[in-house]
């Protein structure tokens, strides 16, 4: 007698898991997953960090800002703080139709994965972009360890 | 007759299409602030990364449209933290006061777009002086 199990449901499941499938690919285009997208900044300003063999970068978007209202410091050798005050606009006399952008005073301190030469950081802001460039001190830098062989 | 009008609405939207993009890029939604004084209606916008050769900024028919061109501006490279995207900027506005199309003014500055719109001379408040009898 050839047994054969009946799976009424198993299109069914097929279809439940792709589902599922999907809408974690939604939620994830969302920031709220691994999904390659930016994951939600906690404070302002957003910062991107990247690094590469010498130097960690870090790039802030600070629209309006002047580079003197800007304080950047490196303490602890890995902890980057950016400080600054964004003044508010006041045009005169009138009316408000809109706003939206914020003003006020922000400090946010990030913790990088290696220590920095406090020393040798450089700050760049052009059309409002804050890069901040430090260089990786010696101890942080990767050795490349030669195998020898018998 | 409301034929021929029927088609004529329909060529107007596609001049008003917005410009097409050549790359896939992501596109946001800069924030903005509009300020009305007397004389004119102030427009800022925040578009930082973006320089003033690259921002698009035409008013059509009562629609204000702002398009700000900004490339990535890291190539592969390897995130530690990654909490903002980079793309194009682009808001339009429809604008019900009366404006002069020739003296509309912007200048960009350290990422913010500011936009000046004069107003008519017919839409500006015009005192009026009261007679004491």
């Amino acid at each position: 007698m050839l047994m054969t199990r009946w799976q009424p449901y198993a299109d069914l499941w097929g279809k439940m898991s792709q589902l599922r499938d999907e809408m974690d690919r939604l939620f994830e285009s969302f920031g709220l997953g691994d999904g390659g997208w930016p994951t939600l900044a906690v404070a302002y300003p957003a910062v991107n960090v990247w690094d590469d063999s010498d130097h960690v970068y870090a790039e802030a978007e600070l629209p309006g800002m002047e580079l003197n209202d800007l304080e950047i410091y490196v303490t602890g050798g890995n902890q980057l703080t950016i400080k600054g005050e964004r003044k508010p606009w006041t045009p005169g006399q009138g009316v408000w139709h809109r706003q939206e952008r914020g003003f006020g005073s922000f400090s946010r301190l990030i913790e990088l994965p290696y220590d920095v030469d406090a020393e040798r950081v450089e700050a760049r802001f052009h059309n409002g972009v804050l890069t901040i460039t430090m260089p990786k001190s010696e101890a942080a830098k990767p050795r490349k360890i030669t195998v020898k062989t018998e | 007759m409301a034929k021929n009008a029927l088609v004529k609405k329909e060529d107007k939207r596609t001049e008003l299409a917005t410009p097409e993009r050549t790359r896939g890029a992501v596109t946001y939604t800069p924030r903005c602030d509009i300020f009305e004084t007397e004389d004119e209606l102030l427009l800022c916008a925040d578009l930082p990364g973006v320089e003033p050769g690259d921002v698009d900024v035409r008013y059509e028919n009562g629609e204000l449209t702002i398009y700000g061109k900004c490339a990535p501006r890291q190539e592969g490279v390897n995130y530690l933290g990654y909490e903002y995207g980079v793309g194009d900027y682009y808001r339009a506005f429809t604008i019900g006061e009366a404006i002069d199309a020739d003296k509309i003014a912007a200048e960009l500055k350290h990422g913010v777009l500011t936009v000046h719109l004069p107003k008519t001379e017919a839409v500006k408040p015009k005192r009026i002086a009261v007679k004491a009898e």
